[in-house]
């Protein structure tokens, strides 16, 4: 072997070191909130919490319960307005537009932005009517299109080859890890921007917890993705971002691998770590 | 930063299986010192039976980085540490890696001790290997200190002396050198103690890479590959 040949059939590492930047750079943003603060009655459940949320990223939300995580992902599809006395001061910016607006149309807002909730709640109805629902509300009642909806939904949601010869039977015969699936399919048969999942695997045994983790990778390539986790290690698994809530405060925001080996905040670190604070 | 990093988990059997790794891994460094001593000493003296047990001990430094690794692997598969406890647990598997090559100097220098042993009695004339010894002590013991203590904020003065050793190590090679230009018949003679300065300039590097490794688990930066002025204004930026 010469200099010339080693030279020529030269080991190319840049790439990788450029790729291991790459991760950290910052993204456009989708969701901005500026400076939010939310009260339940007297209450107070958000304290000025700013931050943004990176389109087609995963955006994980970690903290101890009654931190507010939740709280701060129902305003994202402002679910927190069907709950009684509840004062919302702040911004929230879905592509630069306040959805706090007055003029927003409320059900449009929704129709961009889907939830899946910890229990899959399917509807009393077939497979098929469960994922068309979303549309058929929208009048949309092509036989063709909602056909063709529902495999593609089913397909993104990983559940296709799962149901597709009993498309009509009732969705509640499913298993728990096929109904939230089902659920996250009828979220994105009306192709939102943007998916809130609260604690989606929380209730599902290991292998459709899986199947659910493989899945978010899968949509983060179409969608923008908020998830709110208990499970640590399924927020460092899933996430491009993690924010850590505490007493209805953001404390930190960063880079998930950032933040699970290096947090620059005490209360993060010891929380992550298992550590009362 | 102090030991309670270790400990306030909200699982007490955590708490114990990382202060367990560390006093393992106090145990072992403690233990890899002793080897260096004895080499050293077996070395100057002439003492074979010194040179004989550090050979012989060093299986356990082995063993110990065997064990060590395993119940890192264990704490990492059952806990899925993060943070400080993560950076602990990947630094520790490091750390033991740099002891246990250190251990391996320690018995190639009992080793060159029994050679030189039988061609050469006059142990004194080396005096410079025994004074870089002395320095090379200093930097490990200063970095397995900083361990215990899980304070980085002097390491600069451990890795400071690897220049130290360097220029050691250089004024011994330069010597030897030229005793063997003296006398050819030198040449076998000269080569073993050559063995052994560059196995004592060794350890003075693992030392320094102890250090660093150091460094990431209190701070969370990866201080390698620097130099002593790079890495003196890290730790003081």
């Amino acid at each position: 072997m010469t200099a010339q040949h080693v030279r020529t059939h030269a080991i190319d590492v840049s790439s990788i070191l450029r790729d291991q930047k790459r991760t950290d750079a910052p993204n456009e943003p989708c969701i901005k909130v500026e400076n939010l603060n939310l009260f339940y009655g007297e209450k107070q459940a958000l304290h000025n919490v700013s931050m943004e949320m990176s389109k087609k990223k995963v955006t994980a939300y970690i903290g101890p319960s009654g931190c507010g995580k939740s709280t701060l992902l129902r305003c994202i599809n402002r679910m927190n307005d069907l709950v009684d006395n509840v004062t919302i001061e702040g911004k929230i910016l879905l592509d630069n537009e306040n959805i706090y607006d007055k003029a927003v149309n409320v059900a449009a807002l929704r129709r961009r932005v889907g939830m899946v909730f910890q229990k899959p709640n399917p509807f009393p109805k077939s497979i098929f009517e469960n994922v068309t629902y979303g549309l058929r509300i929208q009048g949309i009642n092509d036989k063709r299109i909602l056909e063709e909806t529902v495999e593609n939904s089913l397909r993104g949601a990983a559940l296709w080859d799962e149901v597709k010869d009993r498309l009509n039977d009732n969705a509640l015969g499913l298993s728990g890890g096929q109904q939230q699936r089902l659920v996250i399919a009828r979220a994105i048969a009306i192709e939102p921007e943007v998916l809130l999942l609260d604690e989606p695997a929380s209730a599902l045994d290991p292998i459709s917890t899986l199947k659910i983790e493989e899945l978010i990778n899968e949509l983060k390539e179409k969608y923008t993705i908020v998830i709110v986790t208990h499970n640590m290690q399924q927020a460092a698994r899933v996430s491009d971002y993690t924010a850590f809530m505490f007493m209805g405060e953001l404390i930190e925001m960063g880079t998930t691998s950032e933040l699970f080996t290096n947090p620059r905040k005490k209360q993060t670190e010891d929380y992550i770590t298992g550590r009362y604070g | 930063m102090d030991n309670s990093k270790i400990g306030q988990h909200i699982s007490g059997q955590f708490n114990k299986e990382l202060e367990d790794v560390r006093n393992k891994v106090l145990t072992m460094g403690g233990l890899v010192e002793q080897q260096i001593e004895l080499a050293v000493t077996a070395f100057s003296t002439g003492d074979l039976e010194m040179a004989e047990l550090v050979i012989k001990q060093d299986h356990q430094v082995d063993a110990l980085e065997m064990a060590i690794d395993q119940e890192c692997m264990q704490i990492l598969a059952l806990r899925q540490p993060a943070a400080f406890d993560l950076r602990l647990l990947i630094t520790v598997i490091k750390v033991i890696n740099e002891l246990e090559r250190v251990g391996d100097m320690a018995e190639r220098i009992a080793e060159m001790a029994i050679q030189l042993s039988s061609i050469d009695n006059k142990h004194d004339q080396y005096y410079e290997l025994e004074h870089m010894a002395e320095l090379v002590q200093e930097m490990l013991h200063g970095a397995l200190d900083v361990f215990a203590r899980m304070n980085v904020e002097d390491v600069t003065s451990i890795t400071g002396l690897d220049e130290n050793v360097d220029r050691e190590y250089g004024s011994i090679i330069r010597q030897l050198i030229t005793k063997m230009m003296e006398d050819p018949r030198n040449i076998t003679r000269m080569l073993d103690v050559l063995w052994i300065a560059r196995s004592l300039e060794r350890i003075g590097d693992h030392a320094c890479n102890v250090c660093e490794h150091l460094v990431y688990m209190v701070k969370g930066e990866d201080v390698r590959h620097l130099t002593q002025e790079e890495l003196e204004r890290k730790m003081k930026g």
